[in-house]
């Protein structure tokens, strides 16, 4: 087993052409294309196909797929096989994403790079389990206690549910950080055709490669990037990691100043490169008069709307949240203070999460309007088009 | 008479030589320099079993750098941050599942869970029972000190009944949990308890554990006369392994289902399984990988 285990494995078995395949199944893939090595799940509709899909290609390509007790023992093992090296990943839904919480702080903490998919139903609590909502959106940034950052990426389609997840694990590698896949009951479980490129076009940004020197080394001091390189269990450095805060060494420092100095840049690792991580999809936004923002499977029919709307002529763009968090604050900052912009209309399956968010970077330049669906279906064009109209006015 | 305390890290002279780092003791290389003093109370046994647990890495000559500890939160919990292996100090009651995850993406490390009785068997509880039934290739050693140290001596899972402690004032009214026929019946293929004034013998159970393929689990009697012994008037430390010494018996042969602790009854000690049974890797290979078509 050794020689198979946790590393990318050299014999990856990816898929590669033409598929037609739901968004869960595409998220799996995405997770196994990246050289995944690691699965914990725990069964929880409507994320189940994911779970199923690693149960069986992992053995194939040299991985391990586990099923735990629950969604705490399968986040606290996908933190576990993340420090041994291995790119590892969960799937969930609502009920399970709450229990998960707990070891994506210790994720946060350890940084402890992992992807951690969240096929949103409806809530609160048992909710909705067969059907769509958009409303762990605040959860995921702000789920766990403490303050920490998040990246979040939305799919709008099985095929971007296989890139987004692919790429996931780059950037939890590269800013060391929990990666959440922020899909839906309608995006997983609608069969679309996915197009999966051959082997040698799918390019991982490389891990780091150059090790560390053993003497004096420091397991959480930060290059210039604020990410320290990370080393894994069993290569010698016996290194401690601590849910508590820690000074550079790893070691516990109950003081205000460690807390300052960890948490501050825990924080700025991330919100210091969001010109760089954050990606959108920008549609029709020149001479726009109202901007439809988006994400995720309200992004189809926001998507709609707007194609209705140039095709009357009214002045209607779109910005699609390829990048939930961190937020697209400075694109938006920038598109508020546009000329003729009169209004966001922010359209999700939440009673507002991201609306709060765009009404903050607006500053009241322009109007922020809530288009907002409490869940259970996808809203439909002739929904939404009145409130793009009324925003127009 | 009223002595003055003496306390070695009082003085200056031996701070700085405990903290500077290694001392002369021959098993300091196994300890993080400059990690010393530990946090445990006086009395606590907590240290002894690290002490066993060191002896058992260097009799055990495991390797240091394929020997990971993890721990949870609490007292024992603590242990994983004074030893010169990878270690990690993980949430509460997660350090199985967290070991799990590690063991299964890196089987060749050599994985050892050092915790609490709290942690591991109450927020815990579902964990090991199932990394138990999994048969995962891990050790976990159990300090039972019957309460929550770490906050201040509250009643738990092991709480003895009518025993006192911070939130039991009037007396335990909870049955409490027999840890060896727990993890017996989980699944466990190696169970042993030991208390902390056997040390030879929890050394080498650590080491047998350890070298065990599967799941074992070692349970460690251990004095906290802070939090325990002192709201039920059981004396000092010293009283405490007087206790051990003289209620303390050798019950290898006894059904684990007849080994409970009652409060301030006697100590049934020994080991009482050691069985041989595939584990989750062996399966994995043999059931799941040697099936899996490619493609």
């Amino acid at each position: 087993m050794t020689g198979r285990s946790a590393q990318r494995g050299e014999d990856l078995t990816i898929l590669t052409g033409t598929h037609f395949m739901n968004g869960d199944e595409a998220c799996a893939e995405g997770g196994v294309a990246a050289g995944c090595a690691f699965f914990a799940g725990y069964p929880i509709t409507p994320a189940t196909e994911v779970a199923e899909r690693m149960a069986r290609r992992l053995p194939q390509v040299g991985g391990v797929y586990i099923q735990m007790e629950d969604e705490l023992a399968s986040m606290a093992a996908v933190v576990g096989a993340s420090c041994a090296g291995a790119r590892a990943m969960t799937a969930t839904s609502g009920p399970g994403f709450s229990l998960m919480m707990e070891n994506v702080g210790l994720a946060a903490m350890l940084e402890a790079p992992c992807v951690l998919v969240n096929i949103m139903r409806g809530g609160p609590s048992t909710g909705l389990p067969t059907l769509v909502g958009q409303q762990d959106v605040m959860q995921a940034r702000w789920g766990s206690h403490g303050d920490y950052e998040v990246i979040a990426l939305s799919p709008e389609s099985p095929q971007e549910s296989f890139q987004l997840t692919f790429e996931a694990f780059d950037l939890a590698d590269m800013y060391r950080t929990p990666v959440m896949i922020l899909s839906d009951e309608v995006v997983g479980h609608m069969t679309e055709k996915v197009i999966i490129p051959p082997p040698e076009a799918l390019i991982c940004r490389a891990r780091r490669k150059r090790k560390p020197a053993r003497r004096g080394f420091r397991p959480f001091y930060p290059d210039s990037s604020g990410v320290p390189p990370m080393v894994f269990a069993g290569e010698g450095y016996h290194i401690h990691a601590t849910g508590l805060t820690h000074d550079e060494f790893g070691y516990p420092v109950i003081t205000p100043e460690a807390q300052e100095r960890l948490v501050q840049r825990l924080v700025r690792k991330i919100r210091d490169h969001a010109d760089e991580i954050v990606r959108t999809e920008e549609l029709y936004l020149e001479d726009a008069e109202v901007i439809v923002v988006s994400y995720g499977c309200s992004a189809r029919t926001a998507r709609a709307v707007v194609e209705q709307a140039k095709r009357r002529g009214l002045k209607v763009g779109m910005l699609r949240l390829i990048t939930v968090w961190p937020f697209a604050e400075t694109r938006i900052r920038q598109l508020a203070g546009s000329d003729g912009l009169k209004a966001f209309v922010v359209a999700e399956i939440n009673s507002g999460q991201i609306a709060y968010e765009v009404e903050r970077c607006a500053e009241g330049k322009v109007e922020t309007v809530l288009a907002g669906f409490m869940g259970g279906r996808i809203f439909s064009p002739e929904e939404l088009l009145p409130i793009v109209e009324e925003a127009l006015r | 008479m009223i002595e003055k305390l003496v306390r070695p890290h009082g003085s200056t002279a031996a701070k700085d030589s405990w903290q500077k780092g290694h001392g002369d003791h021959p098993l300091d290389r196994f300890l993080k320099e400059g990690r010393i003093p530990h946090i445990w109370c006086s009395g606590c046994g907590i240290g002894i079993a690290f002490t066993a647990f060191v002896k058992a890495l260097e009799k055990g000559q495991f390797d240091p750098d394929r020997t990971v500890v993890v721990s949870g939160i609490g007292c024992s919990g603590r242990a994983a941050g004074y030893l010169d292996l990878d270690t990690y100090h993980t949430t509460h009651g997660r350090p199985i599942p967290f070991a799990t995850g590690l063991k299964l993406a890196k089987p060749e490390l050599k994985l050892v869970v050092f915790s609490g009785d709290g942690d591991l068997f109450a927020i815990g509880g579902n964990h090991i029972i199932h990394a138990a039934r999994r048969n995962i290739d891990i050790t976990v050693i159990c300090i039972n000190n019957f309460n929550y140290g770490m906050t201040g001596g509250q009643g738990g899972p092991t709480t003895p009944l009518e025993a006192r402690t911070t939130t039991t004032p009037y007396g335990c009214a909870e049955h409490p949990f027999n840890l060896i026929y727990l993890a017996k019946a989980a699944g466990a293929v190696y169970v042993a308890r030991w208390t902390v004034l056997h040390t030879y013998e929890m050394r080498d159970a650590m080491i047998e554990g350890m070298n065990k393929r599967g799941f074992s689990f070692i349970e460690i009697i251990s004095p906290c006369p802070t939090g325990y012994a002192r709201h039920n008037k059981l004396g000092s430390a010293l009283d405490l392994m007087r206790f051990y010494k003289d209620n303390s018996y050798l019950a290898d042969v006894l059904d684990p289902e007849n080994t409970a602790l009652p409060f301030k009854g006697r100590v049934a000690v020994g080991k009482f399984v050691d069985i041989e049974k595939p584990t989750f890797m062996d399966m994995w290979e043999t059931c799941v990988v040697a099936k899996a078509e490619k493609r």
